[in-house]
């Protein structure tokens, strides 16, 4: 187990070698000049000339690289230009609230997705069956915005259920102290409950939005793998020996057909974390998201680096997890690894 | 009430039963924070709490207006619509207990029991050192501090430690309300002193973080681009003790949201809604909504003349004639704007600015004009605009498009997006284009000198050069300092003139500074930065 974890972190490597020049390239390739941005309107040719050299845009791309690796090295993403900030910091403040948004979203979408694609599969043709199809499609037809918007409009705005759309907590309290960085436990940690509470609330919307719009394909995924485990020798097998229909689905058939949802996850909670962005401008959400969106119309090189740079090592990490998963539930893929 | 029932219930699933007696002794408690904290929403917030920073934005202004004192600052007078407004012409001490006005300096007396927020007492010293800073750092401060002729720290003088004198380079009008902008404002220079360094020996990164003033609130806790929060400095003297107590600034982007946070009653304050949002607010009359004319500020439509076939006169005549004008003030701007166009053919030109200029949409005269620069088949060129304010902008430049199209000029919309409009407009290579300026020193000669100028200035877009404007500002800017009315008269009108003949440059409307508040918010008062001043305002 623990060279298969080795084996993977060293083939992550050179992609991540890869992302760092890649996202160097292409943030220099943007059009629009920071210097002139950060010079504000009325700067003058020699003004923008003297900010550029602070922020050493002046120097051969090449030098401009080596500088950049070498505080990568350090731990130094650098600093955010538009936020005045470093971007480590701000990354490590605003992931956990994306992330907090993007699992609570994706739990709920388990919850109802998964049920909703075995039940379909047991009967297919069937009013849930109908059901299911129906939901997904519209879920996954409506832009996450939209939906968003529409969920602002009549939970908070006219039927006043839902607190205003301000971020992770209601304006007037305070943060807890961050553990975790995930505000619902943090608050629980620190035995606010009222903050509990507050926090709660404040992610019924936006992780609901999410979840409406993951249903389709981790519904959809299940029904399929389902259906085709429940159509093969072994299922018939186990019927015909006469267990429980419960046993039969559950034990048996539920089990083999994991596999390519858990692939489907991986895949849903990436796209997630892309569809966070507009859910985050939707519920001023303090995001990584957001703040990519807004660093990138600004010019500003160093967060998106960071950014991408942070999902990149993401991603490595979850399809790790999700290598790990396949082991436990299918035991050849073990024996491969 | 429903929304509290509301929660009770969901987050009471998740917590457990231990909770429901709590959040009622709690939320009556909250209740009376709530009546003294100001919370506002706004699309964007400040990179930076120090207007003497690299690249500090708008937004920024506000946090300096409020957290740091000037030496002086404007009297207020009733303006449209009743509302508070800055008094050009009047000036009051903030920090100064006098100041006296000689031929060619000022000397300002400093309250005596003035101090920053750390306690320290604000001398003459702080505001030289303060002075110092701001025409030196370079960018937009030195800029902003030039425009009245301060340009070097040998032009402030500690006299003693309550008496500051400044020297007049020479005699110029805008000396006087240059030192009640925002930029000269006075910093607790030991505090900063302590956390500069070499490399920065002004001690912008310190200041870019925390608030280093005397002013009247100061930053409790900045998150960029989440939230600010202000408290209230209890020792201020600068004038009356502001009745918030704290002031809760969150950024929320979706307008729409921001718009539903005011009318369900949970914001106090907002303002850079669209038009049309503003104009619903104040039919349906819910909420207070000030919409007061931008001072000094136009959006205008630009043709660079040095690019044929912009350099006849002619042409750009024929594009004035050809503009949609009421359109874009009914479809655009949903009239919430003065409108510059169309002024009746007698009318005399006035000493003000802006003023309305006489094209009106009249497409026969166009046509004509354009036969007659030997153009009736049209030509083909591209129009700009800077995607920043793509609210206003796109509409506009769709309507002005379809106009132009009926003369024959075929245009292609080019969107520039936000970064890269100050490079274009830099680089003086679009042919035709639509912007705002506005000033915020409101005078016609400051006006015409960074838009009209033959020096070329940012500002001038059109990269416009005639001797006899140069001739005609200069002269005002002379005859204003010396206080010669008769000559400065002549020349505003003498400018005025030539620029709607030259028309360079074709003023559309003057926008309007919108702002949507809660019945129960008083004190609002217009500035010339346009931003909020939290010290006159009152809740409840």
């Amino acid at each position: 187990m623990l060279t298969m974890i080795g084996k993977r972190l060293m083939f992550a490597i050179p992609s991540l070698i890869g992302v760092v020049i890649v996202t160097f390239l292409l943030t220099r390739a943007l059009p629009g000049d920071p210097a002139a941005y950060f010079a504000g309107p009325a700067a003058t040719k020699e003004a923008v000339e003297q900010i550029r050299k602070k922020l050493g845009l002046d120097k051969p791309l090449i030098e401009q690289f080596f500088r950049y690796t070498n505080d990568l090295a350090h731990g130094d993403f650098g600093s955010s230009l538009t936020t005045g900030q470093p971007v480590a910091a701000e990354i490590r403040s605003r992931l956990p609230a994306s992330a907090e948004l993007t699992l609570l979203g994706l739990i709920v979408s388990i919850v109802i997705a998964i049920p909703l694609g075995v039940l379909a599969a047991t009967r297919p043709g069937s009013w849930i069956d109908h059901l299911c199809r129906i939901t997904t499609t519209a879920g996954v037809s409506l832009p996450v915005f939209f939906t968003g918007l529409v969920l602002v409009y009549f939970f908070y705005f006219r039927l006043g259920w839902s607190p205003a759309p301000l971020g992770r907590l209601d304006v007037f309290y305070s943060a807890p102290p961050t553990v975790t960085g995930f505000y619902l436990i943090d608050t629980l940690i620190a035995r606010d409950f009222e903050a509990f509470r507050s926090a709660l609330s404040q992610l019924i919307l936006p992780a609901t939005t999410l979840a409406i719009f993951s249903l389709a394909p981790i519904a959809r995924m299940t029904r399929a793998s389902m259906l085709a485990v429940l159509a093969s020798e072994f299922v018939r097998t186990a019927r015909a020996s006469g267990l429980s229909p419960t046993t039969v689905i559950v034990t048996y058939a539920f089990r083999n057909a994991m596999l390519p949802v858990i692939t489907t996850l991986s895949m849903v909670f990436s796209f997630l974390l892309g569809a966070n962005v507009l859910v985050e401008k939707v519920f001023a959400w303090p995001g990584i998201g957001s703040y990519a969106v807004e660093a990138l119309i600004s010019s500003d090189f160093a967060p998106v680096q960071g950014f991408v740079l942070t999902m990149a090592v993401m991603y490595v990490l979850l399809n790790l997890v999700i290598d790990i998963l396949y082991g436990v539930i299918d035991p050849r893929v073990r024996l491969e690894g | 009430m429903k929304r509290r029932d509301f929660l009770k219930s969901v987050s009471g699933l998740a917590a457990g039963a231990a909770l429901p007696a709590m959040p009622q002794v709690i939320s009556s408690a909250y209740a009376d924070v709530r009546s003294e904290t100001l919370l506002i929403v706004s699309e964007g917030g400040p990179n930076n709490l120090d207007i003497h920073g690299v690249g500090t934005n708008v937004p920024g202004y506000e946090v300096s207006w409020n957290c740091y004192d000037r030496l002086i600052s404007h009297e207020m007078k009733v303006g449209p619509g009743g509302v508070p407004y800055y008094d050009r012409d009047k000036f009051k001490g903030e920090l100064a207990e006098e100041f006296k006005i000689d031929d060619m300096s000022v000397t300002f007396k400093l309250k005596k029991n003035a101090k920053f927020h750390d306690g320290a007492p604000v001398t003459a010293k702080d505001v030289k050192w303060s002075l110092d800073r701001a025409v030196s750092v370079g960018g937009f401060p030195t800029f902003q501090m030039s425009a009245g002729s301060l340009t070097k720290p040998e032009q402030f003088v500690v006299i003693d430690d309550y008496t500051v004198r400044v020297d007049f380079l020479k005699k110029d009008r805008l000396t006087i309300p240059d030192l009640a902008v925002i930029v000269p404002c006075i910093v607790n220079s030991e505090l900063v002193k302590k956390n500069s360094s070499e490399k920065d020996p002004w001690g912008l990164e310190f200041t870019k973080q925390q608030t280093a003033g005397s002013g009247a609130y100061r930053v409790t806790k900045w998150t960029a681009g989440t939230e600010v929060i202000m408290e209230r400095n209890e020792d201020w003297i600068g004038g009356p003790l502001p009745k918030i107590k704290r002031v809760i600034w969150r950024m929320v982007p979706q307008a729409g949201n921001r718009r539903a946070l005011l009318e369900r009653g949970d914001a106090d304050i907002s303002y850079e809604l669209p038009n049309k949002d503003f104009q619903e607010m104040k039919a349906s009359g819910k909420l207070n909504v000030v919409s007061l004319p931008f001072s000094n500020g136009i959006q205008y439509i630009g043709m660079n003349v040095t690019k044929p076939p912009f350099d006849n006169p002619k042409v750009r005549q024929a594009v004035a004639y050809a503009l949609p004008y009421q359109k874009i003030m009914d479809a655009v701007m949903f009239g919430l704007a003065n409108p510059m166009f169309g002024a009746p053919k007698d009318k005399p030109t006035e000493v003000a600015w802006p003023q309305p200029h006489k094209y009106n949409t009249d497409m026969e005269k166009a046509k004509a004009l354009m036969a007659e620069a030997g153009l009736a088949n049209g030509f083909e060129t591209t129009i700009s605009f800077d995607l920043n304010f793509a609210g206003v902008n796109e509409p506009l430049c769709v309507l002005v498009q379809e106009s132009l199209a009926q003369i024959g000029i075929k245009t292609t919309i080019n969107k520039v997006p936000g970064a890269n409009w100050r490079t274009e407009l830099n680089k003086k290579e679009m042919p035709l284009f639509t912007n705002v300026f506005s000033g915020w020193l409101d005078y016609p000669e400051y006006f015409f000198y960074w838009c009209y100028h033959g020096n070329n200035s940012v500002f001038n877009t059109m990269s416009y050069k005639s001797a006899e404007m140069d001739k005609l500002i200069d002269g005002a800017r002379v005859a204003a300092a010396t206080g010669d009315m008769a000559t400065y008269d002549t020349d505003v009108k003498g400018f005025v003139d030539l620029a709607y003949t030259d028309i360079p440059r074709i003023p559309l409307y003057q926008p309007f500074v919108n702002v949507a508040m809660q019945k129960n918010i008083s004190g609002y008062q217009y500035w010339f930065h346009r931003r909020l001043d939290y010290r006159a305002m009152a809740k409840g």
